[in-house]
């Protein structure tokens, strides 16, 4: 089991309030990603619920126990760090063996579990080795194995794959999802990317400024943005947004579409606004356009790959009516 | 052309590096030598370099007239137990400095380094009278904490900075993994200190093994150090610069060897952190 509640935690450093107010329901076996600009806040929230942090107000329980005042090492969670934070005087086995060791667990019982995850990871010939003789996935995985060991409530990622090269960080995104399908422990993960965000989460936690901006599924956050914060934060590239009177047309303060709601032409008159191509980022599957328009400003078009645009290309965009985003004064959707 | 020239300033700064390293050692040279000759040859005007007539009866003669073995004896067990006690208390105190700082740590550090700073001299009746009162005087375990106490700034202080060098993460990550505040320290922290906490164990022993003002106050016969063995040679009459010269050689050799073989890890911890 591995349920965890926060209720009302309230975090101050000194004068400096990190989180002012943050309630958050996680149920057991879920898979729940804290994504947020950096100094949001999500790290310190990560931080609070495995105890590295004490809270200023407010309570954290884990499988409805309040454990707020109890140390890291009592509360039976697991945590992977963005530096590994391996033990570099122990070697591979010794690392994954160390919380085993910690809960005084018989030795053959430890040599079967970390030939176990050993296996899982593919790390077998690698155990004896130290930390600093492995490569940086190979170091995130012995840190994975060292967590996993010790079957916790629940796994803590603390922007685990941000000092991987982004093939290996592709990768390990997918052994990570394929973990949590196999152990079905609720993970919490913390990350900047709302790409990993996107295709990890089964909930995503949108932080900004210490406050929840939004708590749903991918596509819920997607389609459904609950202000102009998230509807900018998910989705790549970023959602383009319009103030002023093209906004009021819709009655609303701003408007926001996204690059892929544009219907796009070159032919003179065929679309709602007029711009000039700024830039064409070809990616082979789809075309990035940074379009000027006419009196909006700077704008992100998503295309086919196969159409080819050059610098000073004039372009005509028709946002699809049915996916404009409405907010008002305050950000908020409409 | 320019690898010439590189080649001759080596050789230029290996030259003066000799230099001063013969300088600095010319003393300890010259008390070596002079150990070995007899004590006319040792104040005869000019002064020969080499022993004339070469004697061991310089070092028969202090052995005979003091005790050197239970003098040696009594600055091991003054210096490595000062150190081993200092480190016990040290660790703990580094630990909190370096991964728990409050707002006062930093004045903290500072006020210990400046009883350094004291002259030993301004405290010496009073720590004099309390020794008398809890009757430590002349007694090793008295000597013992007296050099814990002096040296407890030096050691908290080095332990501190290589403390700091530590990825702050990796203790964290054992605190996750299960482990309490005694794990913590000694599995985790200890083991990746160990050049650090080396070098700070061999400084220490060193200075507590030359300290001199407390040893000489503090002790008579029973519990003197080489520093008070030493000093019980050393007459006005500066008739026995031979003797005084064998017992300084006897006092200073064991501590010359350890930190011939250990110079190494002494620099080593002393840069630590200094080059990547």
């Amino acid at each position: 089991m591995g349920s965890i509640t926060l209720e009302h935690v309230n975090k101050s450093f000194g004068e400096v309030e990190i989180i002012p107010d943050i309630s958050l329901d996680i149920k057991d076996g879920e898979f729940v990603v804290f994504v947020g600009p950096s100094g949001c806040g999500k790290s310190t929230l990560l931080r609070l619920i495995a105890g590295l942090e004490d809270t200023t107000s407010g309570h954290i329980k884990l499988d409805g126990q309040d454990v707020t005042d109890a140390p890291p090492a009592r509360r039976g969670l697991a945590m992977v760090f963005q530096s590994y934070a391996l033990y570099p005087h122990m070697s591979v086995r010794d690392n994954i063996a160390f919380p085993l060791k910690m809960a005084k667990m018989p030795q053959a019982e430890i040599d079967k579990k970390v030939e176990y995850a050993a296996r899982t990871l593919n790390l077998g010939s690698y155990l004896d080795r130290r930390p600093r003789a492995l490569s940086g996935g190979q170091r995130q995985r012995v840190a994975i194995g060292r967590a996993i060991v010790r079957e916790p409530k629940a796994f803590l990622f603390d922007e685990p794959l941000s000092n991987l090269d982004a093939a290996l960080r592709v990768n390990m995104r997918l052994e990570i999802t394929e973990l949590h399908q196999q152990l079905k422990t609720t993970m919490i993960y913390v990350t900047h990317d709302q790409v990993e965000a996107m295709t990890m989460a089964d909930r995503i936690v949108v932080l900004n400024a210490g406050n929840v901006e939004q708590f749903g599924s991918p596509l819920d956050l997607y389609k459904k943005p609950a202000n102009r914060f998230v509807a900018g934060f998910i989705g790549s590239p970023r959602m383009n947004f319009v103030d002023g009177p093209e906004a009021e047309k819709h009655k609303a303060h701003s408007i926001g579409v996204r690059p892929e709601h544009f219907t796009l032409s070159t032919t003179a008159g065929a679309g709602q606004w007029s711009g000039t191509v700024n830039v064409a980022e070809q990616l082979g599957s789809d075309t990035f356009l940074h379009v000027e328009v006419d009196g909006l400003g700077l704008m992100t078009v998503r295309t086919d790959g196969d159409r080819t645009f050059a610098h000073g290309d004039k372009v005509y965009l028709t946002p699809d009516p049915n996916r404009i985003y409405r907010f008002d004064a305050a950000g908020k959707a409409i | 052309m320019a690898r010439t020239a590189s080649v001759q300033t080596k050789i230029g700064f290996t030259i003066l590096a000799w230099a001063v390293a013969l300088l600095l050692f010319s003393p300890i040279l010259w008390t070596i030598v002079t150990a070995f000759k007899t004590e006319a040859e040792a104040i005869a005007a000019p002064p020969t370099f080499l022993p004339q007539t070469f004697t061991l009866e310089n070092f028969a003669d202090v052995q005979g007239r003091s005790d050197y073995i239970k003098h040696a004896w009594n600055s091991i067990l003054v210096s490595v137990g000062s150190t081993l006690l200092g480190l016990v208390i040290a660790i703990p105190a580094a630990w909190s400095m370096a991964f728990a700082p409050t707002k006062r740590t930093k004045d903290i550090l500072m006020w210990m380094l400046s009883t350094k700073m004291m002259p030993a001299v301004g405290v010496l009746i009073p720590i004099y009278l309390i020794f008398r009162d809890l009757r430590l005087l002349d007694t090793v375990h008295g000597l013992t904490l007296i050099m814990t106490l002096i040296n407890l700034p030096i050691i908290i202080w080095m332990l501190y900075t290589y403390f700091k060098e530590i990825p702050v993460d990796i203790l964290e990550a054992a605190r996750m993994d299960g482990a309490e505040l005694y794990d913590e320290i000694v599995h985790v922290l200890v083991p990746m200190a160990v050049p650090g906490i080396a070098s700070t164990l061999l400084l220490n022993v060193i200075l507590a093994w030359n300290e001199a003002f407390w040893t000489i106050t503090l002790t008579s016969g029973r519990a003197g150090t080489l520093t008070a063995f030493i000093s019980s040679f050393s007459s006005p009459q500066g008739l026995f610069l031979a003797k005084l010269s064998a017992a300084s050689l006897l006092a200073i050799a064991p501590i010359l060897l350890l930190g011939w073989f250990s110079q190494k890890q002494l620099v080593r911890g002393l840069t630590f952190g200094a080059v990547k």
